[in-house]
């Protein structure tokens, strides 16, 4: 150890250490202009110079490179030092007097112009980019010539292939002497390339080391092997010096780990097509010009314009963009795929109207397309409202290309309009969506496992067993067995999870590992420390209030003594950074403000509590449902509001106690509610999994809807399947069916319920510990088209019946006609039944194999044979049925005459009317569930406007009910087909195991509680506590509160004459602080 | 009156509907005043006839119970 006096106090460094790393570490700051950390110092620029004291002389010295020895003492402000440096700097800013850098340091030092002759150079000779090649393994320059000829330069000033084109000269240039256009013009004979940015779509670049995306699990850096300099050249390993934890090992190989497993579930994903293979539209000439998934990045807030939203080519905000649709789908030219993607047009629509959200200005924004296919849950509102509320326009028009008007980097397209015009109009924008397809790793990853592919890649699989691949305990899940979104995918999760469980419940927690949380700190006593946590939520927040300013704010606040904000607090880095600083900082509560504690607050608890402190010490400022994005045009009233949320929220928390989720024994049965395909199938999975499964159904026999239908899409014999499903819930010990039960009443809570059922007349009880809803749904008997006053008129499932009867006199029928949407996508039923398309498209397939001569038509207002169902409908095309795309704004009639049935509505294509005059007319009528919902209101679950059950979040918990242990499935979750009704059951049953293989679920600690001293007895909470959860003591003389069943209302706190009774968490003095901190 | 009246509203909101309805105004970007101010209870039903009174007499215009 070394020791010397560094402007007047004692340091210490290590033996060979340079002067100015020592200083660096004692924060004494010695201006440089030659120096890197990594690299040898060479003394050249001077600017480092420092005084020397030693025994009375003084010495100037290179502190860059001058080594430390004991007893020196060093100056580095002098007068002297200081004159000296200004001098180097006038000198350099004489030789580059054009040098931002050096004007700015010149500035600093009080230099107005250089007193000498000045040059027109920008390199100032400091050899920092000859030390950095020579690094990188390469000494492709080097400093040639001597005196006044020297130079940075390669070897006899030719181009070399010695240089790698890997731009670290460039990027150490301290006066931007080498640029990257220089090294390609005069050093270096390979391509100068940049790495494209993979997560945002190659619209910008990124480095060799970097971090995926921000939200990337594990957040840690890679290194990028084909691009990293020394897996080239050996040299280079800088980051190692950088890394203050050593933890870069470039020595590090793949390792190959064998484990041992029952099951597996593939889920390779999929792939956004790419419009560059075949480039019919310029996608790789016109930047204008990009794909869906480029402008998600586009609109992003950690995208490439930070959300901004610009025109690729040049910065500006465009006035309009059109989407195109069906690109790469739906089309069986080369490179593209003949099935129809099934998200497209609803992302389409979601980036049409936040393109809308993003835009200052008044953006015009058109989306062309075949046939809109918003079949998804709630889907049809959202196109409904993107035409009717946001003016977004659709036209239908297949678009096959797109011209530039290069001057003003418009893109021309040119459409036919509803009246047959041909119309030229120019966006500044075109979006592709583009399709999803097969990826080759998923091939090739299947071909390995020996899982059979369809045609397209993707996984075969069958209606009845839709997660299970050819090969025996390989499951399936996700767009790698079909084209479908983020819902349809997490339900397949489940459903293959619960596949893989079936097969694997013996071995049930066999392999498990308990999470350790930290020991909770005791902060009773303590006063409060509350730290704020401000999210800016990307843009969500940030782009509509004044997130510095809340913070600022916050900070004034009694009892705060941390306040940051986040770019997006819930990102797993976000997390364990709040988790860090709280420990740090000490802090015994926090408040993060930002979206809604409905769906933020159990995932915000977990990071408090992984710091130590009781979750419940822990409150949200709801800053974004309720403040940012209902206040969209007024920052300055949102900002203030968002303050007044940050204050309401800190005067609560302070007032917190620390509160403990009570543990509540779990009976591990389940009741499936519904015997239909979704039902049966849950139950018969459950029985599989290990737990005794009650099946009830209010008819008297088991099977739904599926009863009714003749094929799947698929051509599977929908009855004899359906037998087999039956039989195997029938034959099982771990089901007890119940036929003819209704439910009478439902009480308890998860893992506790009981529910009073009646069978016949006669009532039981059946305890349980989860529930699941499969009541299903029905099909709408049409009161128009004059259904009902001749027998061949006839219903989707009606004509099933017929094909599964074979009663159909086909000897009488010639012409067949389908009217697709009756009674749906009108004003009072404004959903789409996602089914009805591909069953008629099925069921005219099926008349025209028992009567090829028979004319089939199918009228309709957009096909939606979605998914690989797309393959049916090009199949009815090619064997002759017509499709009549019928204007819906003209009206549809079916009258009836001596000469049988009429059918006249208006072609949108002919722009004229039509007449067909069928002989069998088939209603495609939506699903509708039932008027009166008891099973809703008894296990106090929500249904949508449509009547359907609502489940707790569309995509993270598409089975669920916020109610928990309690599921949804099936027609009664929403219109579905057979598959998809399956994979729900499935998935339901797989996650009502996650709560029935544990022994102990939590409960809620927000309940009431009552005080036995003030409690007198008066049972005034007893009267309206809602759930019975209050008992008399006699004995006693007090009211007692059963902490199972109180599910934290808090009437009884309000009826309480004496104060007894109180909520925990809500109690008078924690919700009047908030009523009170609301007028500040 | 010169100034327009801005009246000044604490609103109740019960978790379960009356909340999440207002997080579901949020996600559809349905704009309304911002003279509000929401304080989230378990039930309507806890929402003592004190809160209300205790609001006006702080100086609040209205108090908007929803549940």
């Amino acid at each position: 150890m070394i020791t010397f006096i560094l402007n007047g106090k004692e340091v210490q460094g290590q033996e060979g250490e340079y002067l100015l790393q020592v200083a660096e570490r004692y924060g004494v700051e010695i201006p440089t202009l030659c120096h890197h950390k990594a690299l040898e110092p060479a003394g050249m620029c001077r600017l480092c110079t420092v005084e020397m004291h030693y025994g009375g002389r003084v010495r100037y010295v290179t502190a860059c490179n001058y080594p430390i020895w004991e007893g020196m003492e060093i100056k580095t402000d002098t007068r002297t030092v200081h004159e000296g440096r200004k001098l180097i700097v006038e000198l350099l800013l004489a030789r580059c007097p054009d040098v931002p850098m050096l004007q700015e340091l010149s500035k600093k030092y009080g230099i107005k112009a250089p007193r000498f002759k000045t040059e027109d150079d920008t390199c100032i000779l400091c050899g920092l980019c000859t030390r950095i090649c020579e690094r990188m393994g390469n000494s492709a320059i080097t400093l040639t010539g001597r005196g006044l000829d020297m130079k940075v330069d390669t070897p006899f000033h030719i181009q070399t292939d010695a240089c790698i084109a890997c731009g670290a000269c460039a990027m150490v240039c301290p006066t931007g002497h080498i640029t990257k256009e220089k090294i390609q013009a005069h050093v270096s004979k390979h391509e100068l390339i940049p790495i494209p940015s993979e997560y945002d779509m190659g619209l910008v670049g990124r480095k060799p080391i970097y971090v995926p995306y921000a939200q990337a699990v594990p957040n840690t850096p890679v290194i990028d092997r084909d691009r990293c300099v020394h897996f080239k050249t050996g040299g280079c390993k800088i980051c190692t010096e950088f890394c203050g934890v050593n933890a870069i090992d470039h020595m590090q190989k793949d390792e190959i780990v064998e484990l041992d497993v029952g099951s597996i579930i593939i889920a390779p994903g999929t792939q956004a097509f790419d419009p560059a293979v075949h480039d019919t539209f310029g996608y790789t000439k016109n930047p204008n010009i990009v794909t869906s998934l480029e402008f998600e990045r586009i609109l992003s807030a950690s995208g490439p314009y930070g959300g901004h939203l610009v025109r690729p080519s040049d910065g500006k905000e465009p006035e309009k963009i059109a989407w195109l649709q069906c690109i790469g789908s739906r089309d069986e030219h080369l490179g593209a795929q003949g099935y129809c993607s099934g998200v497209c047009c609803t992302y389409a629509i979601k980036e049409a109207m936040l393109a809308k959200e993003h835009s200052k200005g008044d953006l015009d924004t058109a989306v062309f397309y075949i046939d809109m296919r918003t079949h998804g849950k709630d889907f049809e509102r959202y196109y409904n409202r993107a035409k009717d509320e946001m003016g977004v326009r659709f036209i239908k028009s297949k678009i096959t290309n797109v011209t530039p008007n290069d001057k003003a980097g418009m893109q021309v397209i040119r459409y036919v309009d509803e009246s047959g015009r041909r119309i030229d109009e120019e966006f500044d924008i075109v979006v592709l969506s583009v399709g999803l397809m097969a990826t080759k790793e998923g091939t090739e990853l299947a071909q390995r496992l020996g899982v059979d592919l369809d045609h397209y890649n993707f996984a075969r699989t069958s209606s009845f067993e839709p997660v299970e691949s050819s090969m025996p305990g390989i499951y399936v899940c996700g767009a790698f067995e079909a084209p479908k979104d983020i819902p349809a995918s997490v339900i397949d999760s489940s459903a293959a999870a619960g596949m893989a469980g079936s097969k694997l419940a013996e071995s049930r927690w066999s392999l498990t590992q308990t999470k350790e949380t930290p020991d909770e700190i005791d902060v009773r006593g303590e006063s409060p420390r509350i730290g704020v946590f401000v999210c800016r939520c990307g843009t969500n927040i940030a782009g509509f209030l004044g997130v510095p300013e809340v913070v600022e704010y916050a900070k004034t606040l009694p009892n705060v003594f941390y306040v940051e904000d986040n770019l997006f607090s819930c990102s797993q880095d976000t997390q364990e950074k709040i988790t860090q600083v709280i420990k740090e900082q000490k802090l015994n509560r926090v408040v993060v403000a930002a979206c809604t504690p409905r769906t933020h607050e159990p995932l915000f608890q977990e990071t408090v509590l992984n710091a130590g402190i009781n979750k419940y010490l822990f409150e949200m400022a709801n800053i974004r449902n309720q403040c940012s994005w209902v206040h969209t045009k007024e920052r300055e009233a949102a900002t203030e509001k968002a303050k007044d949320l940050v204050r309401m929220a800190v005067s609560k928390v302070g007032l917190l106690e620390p509160l403990y989720d009570p543990e509540i024994e779990m009976n591990p049965s389940a009741l499936v509610i519904g015997g239909g395909l979704a039902g049966i199938t849950a139950v018969n999975n459950l029985a599989q999994q290990g737990y005794f499964t009650y099946l009830i159904e209010k008819s008297d026999v088991l099977g739904g809807q599926a009863l009714n239908l003749y094929e799947t899409w698929q051509g599977e014999d929908v009855q004899k399947k359906l037998a087999g499903i039956i039989k195997e819930a029938e034959s099982d010990k771990n089901i007890n069916i119940l036929t003819n039960t209704q439910i009478k009443e439902v009480s308890g809570f998860v893992g506790n319920f009981q529910t009073t059922v009646e069978t016949m007349g006669k009532e039981q009880v059946i305890e349980h510990g989860v529930a699941i809803i499969a009541t299903g749904a029905q099909e709408f008997k049409p009161d128009q088209y004059l259904y009902g006053e001749d027998p061949l008129i006839l219903t989707g499932l009606e004509l099933n019946r017929k094909f599964i009867d074979d009663n159909l006199s086909l000897n009488e029928i010639h012409t067949a006609a389908f009217i697709q949407c009756v009674g749906s996508r009108i004003k009072e039923r404004p959903y789409c039944s996602k089914v009805c398309c591909t069953h008629s498209v099925k069921n005219a397939l099926k008349l025209k194999q028992l009567k090829p001569e028979m004319d089939v038509f199918i009228i309709y207002r957009d096909m939606r044979t979605y998914g690989l169902r797309e393959d049916l409908y090009r199949e009815a095309r090619a064997k002759g049925i017509a499709f009549i795309h019928y204007d819906f704004s003209k009206e549809l009639t079916v009258s009836k005459n001596q000469n049988g049935l009429n059918v006249r509505c208006t072609s949108y294509v002919l722009q004229r009317e039509v007449e067909i005059r069928p002989d069998l007319l088939v209603l495609a009528t939506p699903i509708v569930p039932p008027r009166e919902n008891p099973v809703a209101s008894l296990f106090k679950v929500p249904v949508n406007e449509d009547g359907f059950f609502v489940e707790a979040h569309v995509k993270l918990q598409p089975l669920e009910f916020a109610t928990k242990g309690v599921f949804v499935c099936g027609l009664a979750h929403s219109p579905k087909p057979v598959d998809e009704a399956i994979t729900q059951g499935l998935g339901a049953a797989s996650r009502a195991a996650t709560l029935l293989s544990q022994k102990k679920v939590l409960g809620n600690a927000i309940i009431s509680s009552i005080n036995t001293q003030f409690c007198r007895g008066c049972q005034k909470c007893m009267a309206v506590c809602p759930y019975q959860a209050i008992n008399f003591l006699k004995d006693r003389g007090i009211c007692e509160v059963n902490p199972a069943v109180c599910t934290g209302c808090g009437s009884c706190a309000v009826a309480c004459p004496t104060g007894a009774a109180d909520i925990f968490h809500f109690d008078d003095q924690e919700v009047l602080t908030m009523v009170k901190a609301a007028f500040n | 009156m010169s100034e327009e009246f801005n009246p000044k509203i604490i609103t109740f909101a019960c978790n379960w509907c009356a909340y999440s309805a207002a997080d579901l105004a949020g996600v559809s970007r349905l704009q309304y005043p911002p003279n509000m101010r929401i304080i989230r209870v378990m039930c309507s039903g806890r929402v003592n006839p004190n809160f209300i009174l205790e609001a006006f007499n702080l100086g609040a215009d209205g108090v908007l119970v929803a549940g």
